[in-house]
């Protein structure tokens, strides 16, 4: 049983361990790594080195040094070095003549040379700015921001969430995640009902982040099915969370291409995967290759072999993938998922239509899109087919402020648009077609022990 | 065998949050607990179940922005502008989700309750916080299964249903509420809808008393007129590995402190945000297509300027050629333009 309070598991779950995805943070930048010992990481234009992070506690800040190397910084090591009292009151007398600095480029760049730490060149800035006493209290407080962003290269390690994540994505690549801001993102969990227990499907074309916060919020109970376009799921956005395996184990996938094979009970599970089969064609003619010298002829046995086990393991791996196949085709078939989670960069509109089909009545959905108009043709469609009752067409706003003493405003620059969202909930179309529909024969074809088996070793 | 596993489990709940003898709603949220272990797989706002039956909460859905929330009981009936509902017969053992046909021949649909269709659906005791807001802080407070969460006021419960949606199965709140009656009416709630296992109601001062509960929250909310008194409580609230904090303001000022207070209790990440939503209004637009003439050496040009009269009464002799037709969303032309200012903080180790 988990423990309600969690004060046992507290300790342990705080320590950096080799192999877990971590966040690093400097600044408002963050970026996903596996921490992994005498691995090189780039991180803000800087080598960086994992060691030293392994053991230390989540959420601790380093000090990168010119190797690469992370100190541990002291926790109680705090900004208040600046006592100098002395300030202007206004800019009238500063002048921009561009000589104000006293150390040239060279200078700095020797003193960065010399290994002196962030702190000490912002010092030595300080010392040789000729303007810095006279400017206000406010503008010294903004000089200093600047240089330490500039010279100070501290990095803390964080423990991955969906916050986190989410906001890593929008800051570093939008257009891998179709443009979704984590504002946006907390409303379909939102909207979506999304919780521990429930039966979800997930589109998504967002490296698998939209994936990875639905898992989240699902906490390991239940099952998440993907469904995925093309050969296979993107996952390296939900592989970032670092959910331990038994998250993974609620996780199924079904590709999109036999989804109406799916529905009109067609879906045939023995069939051979056309692509692993081309595969198997292609590595043949290199087998050809006719050698008469007895030390080649060895290691050709050898190569056969390992040939052999590779099928033996070829085929192990497509057997698997059939099972998970049909793991995922019992889960959907019930028609009975809790909620739909579509966000991706295809037109959404068939693909709604037709996943609709697969979720219960009176469950919400939520479709994400970067434009407006494709979920307009959405809205007028479910209209049209009716099932969905709720409709609501969003977007939102999200402005940061600055809150300081005498100097809070919304922060200067903000997002232009994080996209647009329609939910609804579901409900049973016109009672006597549903249940027509619902005692059809579907998908009879799917071998029934083999699905029970499947489904019972994977919950 | 489970509930003699949830006994000790609560017990071990009750000495580690140095449990007080006058905290009657812990009793009653302690002793529902064991209410709950007996009729399994009902519905509740923690878990879905596909079938309505008696004692259920359900959301009437009557139309676009109409909706009430009922209580599921043999034999009662339920009037709605389309008639009545009879529970019996037109409720229990219907799937949710169905159309019902009331009385008069109207129909409703009948859903199953959501923290967001009870939050626009339910009784208001004070200003609740809408889903807009509640998403943000439910994302940004890192909220999942298994969080601890400390929050004051509990006000109508708006909040405290979504935390608790998405803290269960294993999680805990811990809610603070110092007017008598909505804590009484938040715990009674909290009972009809079968997650009282997972919450605990106080009628306490925050600012003065605490939470109640020492070094067990992974989040702390705040939506009180002064927060900035609450926070030294928040912080021993926190685990010892640290957590997040939300304080919900209405006005600058109350921020301006509220974030002074942070800094001095050696709180990080403080960041402030407003979220605003706009719902869309989908549509038909029909525009005129304004007349520019006749185009240079067309066929009409010489009948068009034979007669001047006709070319003035054109567009509105024929408005259906003259126009154009377009599916577009357009925003409300009023909308919610400011709920309160939402400042985050993480709670360092300590």
């Amino acid at each position: 049983m988990a423990d309600p309070l969690g004060v046992e598991s507290d300790e342990e779950e705080c320590r950096i361990c080799e192999g877990e995805y971590v966040v690093l943070k400097r600044g408002e930048v963050y970026k996903s790594v596996q921490v992994e010992k005498r691995k090189k990481v780039i991180f803000e234009k800087q080598w960086i080195f994992m060691d030293n992070a392994v053991g230390q506690l989540y959420g601790s800040t380093f000090e990168v040094d010119s190797g690469g190397i992370l100190n541990l910084r002291k926790p109680k090591q705090d900004e208040d070095s600046t006592d100098n009292k002395e300030a202007g009151l206004d800019n009238r007398h500063i002048v921009d003549d561009g000589k104000s600095q006293k150390l040239t480029r060279d200078d700095i760049e020797s003193l960065k040379e010399q290994g002196l730490k962030g702190q000490e060149i912002i010092q030595q800035l300080i010392d040789n700015s000729t303007t810095f006493k006279d400017k206000t209290e406010f503008a010294q407080e903004k000089y200093i921001k600047k240089k330490k962003k500039k010279y100070e290269s501290n990095v803390t390690v964080l423990k991955p969430s969906c916050r986190i994540l989410a906001m890593m994505y929008h800051g570093r690549e939008p257009g891998k995640i179709c443009h979704l801001r984590y504002d946006t993102l907390a409303h379909m969990l939102t909207m979506g009902n999304i919780h521990a227990g429930s039966k979800i499907i997930v589109f998504e074309t967002c490296a698998g982040l939209v994936l990875g916060s639905v898992m989240e919020r699902m906490g390991g109970h239940g099952s998440v099915v993907q469904m995925y376009p093309g050969g296979g799921p993107v996952r390296a956005g939900m592989e970032s969370f670092g959910f331990p395996s038994h998250f993974h184990e609620t996780l199924h996938e079904f590709p999109l291409c036999k989804v109406n094979a799916l529905l009109s009970g067609t879906l045939n599970l023995d069939e051979k995967d056309m692509d692993s089969q081309s595969e198997e064609g292609s590595s043949e003619p290199q087998s050809m290759e006719v050698s008469l010298d007895p030390a080649e002829a060895k290691k050709r046995e050898e190569r056969e072999k390992l040939r052999e086990q590779k099928a033996q393991e070829k085929k192990a791996k497509l057997e698997e993938k059939r099972k998970r196949l049909a793991a995922a085709a019992a889960l959907l078939e019930g028609r009975n998922a809790d909620g739909l989670v579509i966000a991706s960069r295809f037109s959404p509109c068939s693909a709604l239509l037709c996943l609709l089909k697969f979720v219960a009545p009176s469950r919400p959905f939520v479709v994400y899109c970067q434009y407006r108009e494709p979920l307009i043709e959405c809205y007028t469609k479910l209209r049209e087919q009716g099932g969905a009752i709720s409709l609501r067409l969003t977007d939102s706003w999200l402005r940061h402020y600055q809150v300081l003493p005498n100097r809070t405003h919304p922060v200067l620059l903000m997002s232009g648009g994080g996209g647009y969202l329609l939910s609804g909930i579901t409900v049973a179309s016109a009672a006597s077609g549903a249940q027509q529909k619902s005692s059809e024969p579907a998908a009879k074809r799917i071998k029934l022990d083999e699905i029970t088996s499947t489904a019972d070793s994977s919950a | 065998m489970a509930g003699v596993s949830t006994l000790a489990m609560w017990l071990l709940c009750l000495l580690r949050s140095g449990y007080s003898a006058s905290d009657e709603y812990f009793i009653f949220s302690w002793l529902s607990v064991w209410l709950e272990l007996i009729p399994k797989n009902l519905m509740s706002f923690v878990e879905y179940s596909e079938f309505i039956k008696e004692g259920d909460v359900v959301i009437i859905f009557l139309g676009h922005e109409s909706m009430m929330p009922i209580k599921v009981e043999a034999g009662a009936q339920t009037q709605t502008r389309y008639g009545a509902i009879r529970h019996s017969s037109d409720l229990i053992g219907r799937r949710f989700g169905s159309k019902v046909t009331c009385s008069k021949g109207g129909w409703v649909y009948v859903l199953h309750p959501t923290p967001e269709l009870w939050t626009v659906n339910l009784p208001h005791r004070t200003q609740i916080l809408y889903s807009t807001d509640i998403a943000n802080i439910t994302l940004m407070l890192d909220l999942k299964p298994g969080s601890v969460v400390c929050e004051s006021g509990t006000g109508s419960g708006s909040l405290s249903h979504a935390i608790l949606r998405t803290i269960a199965p294993s999680g805990h709140l811990h809610t603070v509420e110092f007017h008598a009656q909505r804590a009484e009416k938040a715990a009674q709630e909290f009972r009809d809808h079968k997650v009282a296992h997972l919450v605990t109601v106080r009628n306490q001062d925050v600012c003065k008393e605490g939470f109640g509960v020492v070094g067990v929250a992974d989040a702390v909310f705040l939506d009180i007129p002064s927060p900035w008194e609450a926070i030294v409580h928040a912080k021993k609230a926190f685990k010892r590995k640290g957590g997040r904090l939300c304080s919900f303001s209405p006005c600058i000022e109350q921020v301006q402190r509220t974030c002074e207070t942070l800094l001095e209790q050696g709180f990080g990440e403080i960041c402030t945000l407003e979220v605003l939503q706009r719902v869309h209004d989908v549509r038909s637009v029909t525009m005129p297509l304004v007349y520019l003439g006749p185009e240079d050496g067309g066929p009409e040009s010489a009948k068009m300027t034979t007669d001047p009269a006709a070319e003035e009464a054109r567009p509105v002799a024929n408005p259906g050629y003259q126009s154009v037709t377009c599916r577009t969303a357009t925003p409300p032309r009023e909308m919610a333009g400011h709920t309160g200012y939402l400042t985050f903080a993480t709670k360092p180790r300590g």
